[in-house]
């Protein structure tokens, strides 16, 4: 491994340290509300400001990424998972399978999901632990998230099906799982790596909103989501430019993850 | 392919918008030149919001926002209650009369009216739009109140005197007639506000984009030098539902006047400038609290048993810090509440309530009585169940999801655990209207009568708006039958001194039983243009221009 | 001949999609919470007689099989419905807004797959880590940041918000595009080509592009479902009046007649815009051929 990639998995082992033991790290608790310090600038005490309640935002924050990195990540394995297997499945075995899966993918894409969540939070108990509320919501999204880049594996499978080379390997005689797993796999990778990468920024940002729905992570419980949604608020964005702190730090972690993981660079 | 984009700044909409504008100016100057007399400010193109496009422009069947906005300002009526002083004035009606102890008002109608269209008013045209107020089969929103007075008579007793006998009294009846736009007789029941008596007509209508009023040029009105009023020629009002976006425009000066602005929009626009951004002071809306008191409610008995006892209720009130939700999740502009009118409503409000203390304290030492125990900083009721409830809200509405946090933190403190869940506003109406599946709400029900006639709807125990527990046979408590008592008690007497008697003892009663917990009252927020003359924003609606006819833009 | 029985193929599959999702459409709306609640339920200035009066009658969406069918009936006739929250005819809806969402989803596709290629390529091309570390971290930051804010960010500039889809799209574009284009460069036989000297707009049109086509036509194919999904938060954001705008009240008014439709429209757009690259795909020409 290259020394940059020492220090991006280096900088990474820091982070997650301080976000799973943010209590040891955090300089309060993340819901404690310094009711007379609302919106204050960062200081000494509070290193990130507080928010609008008055809640120290850096404490906030490493809490907040406990739980989005790890239930992001999860959510994003299974649908990755779900688009490898939905979406090569069907392209590999051809035909009247291929066309099915393309169907069933379309209109996967085209339904109002939004009911159906709407739909689970009725059935739901109110008091559901807020933890329960986060897992679940995660694994929805990992459950709905699939489909566009099935579609995207679907055609890269077929290409390779049909691609000169297989044709040869093939001809060669080689066994239909060597088929799959030497050949196929191999070059449908990085487009499922694409779509991990993806998802994981997107279901942070998705899982805030499904707080709209009663979904998601409850109050005082912070996430990652919710603090990237303190952006909205756009002119304090021109005054307190410490707001960007949440994104940057998610830009960040994601872009080391990948640089660390070495998905960056050519095989 | 239309140009699409009509709410972004630069584009051919707004050009549009500015060509018209020019137009109108250039009509202003010739109109200006022919008569020969400068009026003192005349012209321009006020714009504003509405949230959604009207439902209706029909001024009878008006019931959301936005159509009433619309009734307001091209509607003419008998009788107009002053936003501002908060009393009947006469309008078409140059005065009226009520007798029988409430059961026949007389109109004498002001004489030389005229229709925007130039032709004349008449009685024949009063007696046809009231009749069609009270018509069962039109339903009609805006003449629901007067139905309540059974079957009613109404005709001309001459050209400008107009009579309705009623079958029983109604108590404050004169008010209701600020809602009722006289249209043409042909048009009655029908009317789509094109051809109106009040200051502006509808003139077009681009459905997700906005409305247009025109100046009503036979507008009967005229200022204290004898000027015809209105000053404006127009009046824009965009169809915009993002308060962001509402805020951006007004900055960038494409909308002139903002009704009720939320805190935080308040706050920045306040933070930048120039005296735009005005706080009237408390509004009548209010922001509430209840617990799910009905019988058949899918939750376990023991927590029925808690929300039905005035000390529960009482309790969890008074360990509510009401001045931190005014000063935080408003942002400061919000009063704490002491019951269920605000002060703002400054006949009807009953000067006797006291302010309701935090005090946690005293609220666990009404606890014990019910024979709750704290234990290691968790409230358990006398069947050792821990106290812990959820609270559900619309979601999307900052303050309150921001009251939310405060609720569940200042109830933390006497040990009972608040699960807050916010919902769509869908999912809320359908649990606290059919399933009766959650522990408490919060909600802002608005309130935009000022009369106590008003409240009978939430107030009444048989009514079907009555949150806690709607739709009772008989009162399921004693002093539910004693405001059902007073409530009817007010309604049939003409007497205001008598009926506030008897409103008061309503008040008195909610706020000693706390079915509802009123938490604070909303301050009325708005954000006038510099540009506008003559603005005298109130707080009730439409708080920036219910003086329209008076207003005009600096050119 | 073939070309055309394929085309009729697509035809048939666009129909069916349709008319299943339609339907499975109307049925996640029905079961929703909410469903036949309107907000003058809860006007309490009215009396209870006037707000059933009022009461928008849905009694003919109740049953969902049966809805249906009445719809598919009149759908024959041309005749989309009537919106209960709108109080308009769904046709006219679908009228006055369709261009305004066309208009933002082609300007969100064609912008955000100009941006991404013109990232993606030269970040594939060359070993240039730095150029490669820096496209990545600018496309991270657009992924991470909701739609609505850049919706927002363009308002306050004074441009269109509906610019914000195309740097919805653009992350993705990117990403996928970037990936599978390094992939195809370090395949053996474009590895051979380079060893053999030949020039690289010979390996591009020779060894790369047959390789990416059909992936890429496929990606082409999911940005406009990833446009149209965009639209929805930055129409809100900016109250274009489109149908982005109008499926969000749909929602909120849970307007089965308006969702269905616009179920149908989603889905005939999904299915054509991924028919179409198929077809286009030199893999499906060479199964057909």
């Amino acid at each position: 491994m290259s020394r940059a990639r020492w220090i991006a998995t280096g900088v990474l082992i820091a982070v997650f340290v301080l976000a799973l033991f943010a209590s040891a790290f955090a300089p309060a608790p993340y819901a404690k509300q310094f009711r007379n310090d609302t919106d204050h600038p960062p200081s000494t005490q509070f290193p990130l400001g507080t928010d609008e309640l008055g809640r120290d935002r850096l404490s906030r924050l490493l809490y907040g990424m406990r739980i989005s990195l790890l239930l992001a990540p999860a959510a994003a394995l299974i649908s990755t998972a779900l688009a490898a297997i939905i979406g090569g499945a069907g392209a590999y075995l051809g035909g009247t399978w291929d066309r099915a899966t393309n169907m069933f993918i379309d209109l996967f894409l085209s339904l109002p999901w939004l009911f159906l969540l709407l739909t689970l939070r009725a059935l739901l108990p109110l008091d559901i632990p807020p933890f329960t509320s986060v897992v679940v919501t995660f694994a929805l999204l990992g459950i709905l998230g699939w489909a566009a880049s099935a579609r995207i594996v679907a055609a890269s499978v077929r290409s390779i099906r049909s691609s000169e080379f297989l044709l040869q390997a093939r001809a060669a005689g080689c066994k239909p799982s060597r088929l799959l797993f030497r050949h196929v796999l191999p070059n449908v990778k990085p487009i499922l790596l694409a779509q991990f990468w993806i998802s994981v920024p997107l279901f942070i940002l998705t899982e805030a909103n499904l707080g709209m729905l009663g979904l998601g992570v409850t109050e005082p419980l912070p996430s990652w989501g919710n603090l990237l949604r303190e952006l909205e608020n756009y002119t304090a964005l021109r005054h307190s430019p410490w707001l960007w702190v949440p994104l940057l730090s998610l830009v960040l972690v994601v872009s080391l993850f990948q640089f660390a993981l070495g998905t960056e660079e050519p095989a | 392919m239309r140009a699409s984009g009509h709410r972004v700044i630069g584009s051919s909409g707004e050009v549009r918008a500015r060509r018209l504008f020019g137009c109108l100016l250039m009509l202003a100057l010739v109109l200006a030149l022919t008569s020969c007399s400068r009026k003192p400010e005349s012209g321009g193109e006020l714009r504003v919001t509405i949230k959604t496009d009207p439902k209706t422009l029909n001024p009878l069947m008006a019931e959301e926002d936005a159509s009433d906005r619309i009734r307001y300002l091209t509607g003419g009526v008998l009788i107009r209650v002053n936003r501002k002083e908060q009393e009947n004035q006469g309008e078409l009606a140059e005065s009226w009369k009520v007798d029988e102890g409430g059961r026949r008002i007389t109109f004498d109608l002001r004489p030389g009216v005229k229709f925007s269209d130039g032709s004349d008013f008449s009685a024949g045209d009063v007696v046809a739009t009231i009749k069609a107020a009270l018509d069962p089969s039109l339903h009609s929103p805006k003449g629901d109140p007067l139905r309540a007075g059974g079957k009613a008579d109404v005709r001309a007793l001459s050209g400008n005197e107009v009579v309705i006998e009623f079958e029983h009294p109604i108590a404050g009846l004169e008010r209701l007639f600020d809602e009722i736009a006289i249209s043409p007789e042909r048009v009655a029941g029908k009317a789509d506000s094109s051809v109106v008596l009040g200051p502006f007509s509808v003139a077009e209508q681009r459905a997700g984009e906005y409305v247009l009023l025109k100046r009503n040029p036979y507008y009967w009105k005229k200022d204290s030098a004898g000027h015809q009023l209105p000053y404006l020629n127009a009046i824009r009002m965009y169809v915009l539902s993002n308060r962001d976006t509402e805020l951006i425009r007004f900055r960038q000066g494409d909308i002139h006047l903002i009704d009720g602005l939320p805190p935080d929009l308040y706050e920045q626009l306040h933070s930048e400038d120039s005296g735009a951004a005005r706080d009237l002071g408390p509004s009548i809306e209010s922001e509430q609290l209840w617990f799910n008191q009905v019988a058949k409610a899918p939750i376990p008995v023991y927590k029925k048993t808690w929300f039905r006892s005035r000390n529960f209720r009482r309790a969890i009130s008074l360990a509510i810090n009401r001045s931190d939700l005014a000063r935080v999740a408003f942002r400061g502009h919000a009063t704490p509440s002491v019951g269920l009118l605000s002060p703002a409503n400054k006949f009807w409000f009953d000067q006797n309530l006291k302010p309701i203390p935090y005090d946690t304290n005293a609220a666990l030492d009404l606890l014990k009585q019910d024979g709750f125990t704290r234990t290691e900083g968790t409230l358990k009721d006398r069947n050792g169940n821990p106290v812990n409830f959820s609270l559900i809200t619309n979601a999307g509405n900052k303050p309150r999801e921001r009251m939310g946090s405060l609720i569940q933190q200042d109830l933390q403190q006497i040990g009972i655990n608040v699960n807050f869940v916010p919902l769509d506003f869908a999912s809320i109406a359908e649990r606290i209207m059919k399933t009766y599946d959650y522990d408490a709400c919060m909600l802002g029900l608005t309130n935009v009568d000022l009369d106590p006639n008003g409240q009978v709807n939430v107030w009444m125990s048989s009514a079907d708006l009555h949150q806690w527990n709607p739709a009772q046979k008989s009162p399921a408590t004693e002093w539910e039958a004693q405001i059902d008592k007073y409530l009817r008690a007010q309604a049939s007497t003409l007497d205001r001194a008598e009926r506030k008697a008897d409103f008061d003892k309503v008040q008195e009663i909610a706020a000693d039983e706390d079915p509802m917990l009123y938490l604070v009252d909303k301050n009325a927020l708005v954000a006038v243009s510099p540009k506008v003359k003559n603005a005298d924003p109130v707080v009730l609606t439409p708080q920036t221009y219910w003086n329209a006819e008076y207003l005009s833009l600096e050119k | 001949m073939r070309i055309l029985s394929a085309i009729g193929r697509h035809l048939l599959i666009i129909l069916i999609t349709a008319l299943v999702g339609g339907l499975l459409g109307a049925t996640l709306v029905r079961l929703a919470p909410g469903f036949g609640i309107q907000e003058s339920d809860l006007n309490a200035q009215l009396s209870a007689e006037t707000r059933k009066a009022l009461h928008k009658e849905d009694a003919g969406e109740r049953n969902v099989l049966s809805y249906y069918g009445h719809y598919l009936g009149s759908l024959i006739h041309g005749d989309l419905g009537y919106s209960r929250s709108m109080d308009r005819p769904v046709s006219e809806l679908f009228r006055d807004r369709l261009p305004d969402t066309v208009e933002s989803v082609v300007i969100g596709v064609a912008g955000g797959w100009l941006l991404g290629l013109a990232l993606a390529i030269p970040a594939s091309w060359k070993r240039a880590p730095f150029y490669s570390a820096s496209a990545t971290l600018i496309s991270g930051i657009f992924l991470c940041i909701p739609s609505a804010v850049l919706a927002l960010i363009f308002l306050v500039i004074g441009s269109p918000g509906k610019l914000a889809i195309a740097l919805v799209v653009f992350p993705k574009v990117f990403r996928f595009s970037r990936n599978l284009l390094v992939k195809t460069y370090t395949m053996p036989h474009v590895l051979t080509a380079r060893a053999r000297g030949l020039s690289s707009a010979r390996i591009f049109g020779w060894h790369i592009l047959p390789n990416i086509a059909a992936p890429m036509l496929a990606l082409a194919g999911v940005t406009v479902s990833i446009a149209f999904a965009a639209a929805i938060p930055v129409e809100v954001v900016c109250d274009s009046p489109g149908l982005g705008q109008l499926a969000w009240k749909a929602a909120l008014s849970r307007d089965v007649p308006l969702l269905v439709n616009l179920t149908l429209v989603i889905a005939i757009v999904t299915v054509a815009a991924n028919s179409f690259s198929e077809l286009l795909s030199p893999a499906a020409t060479r199964d057909v051929l």
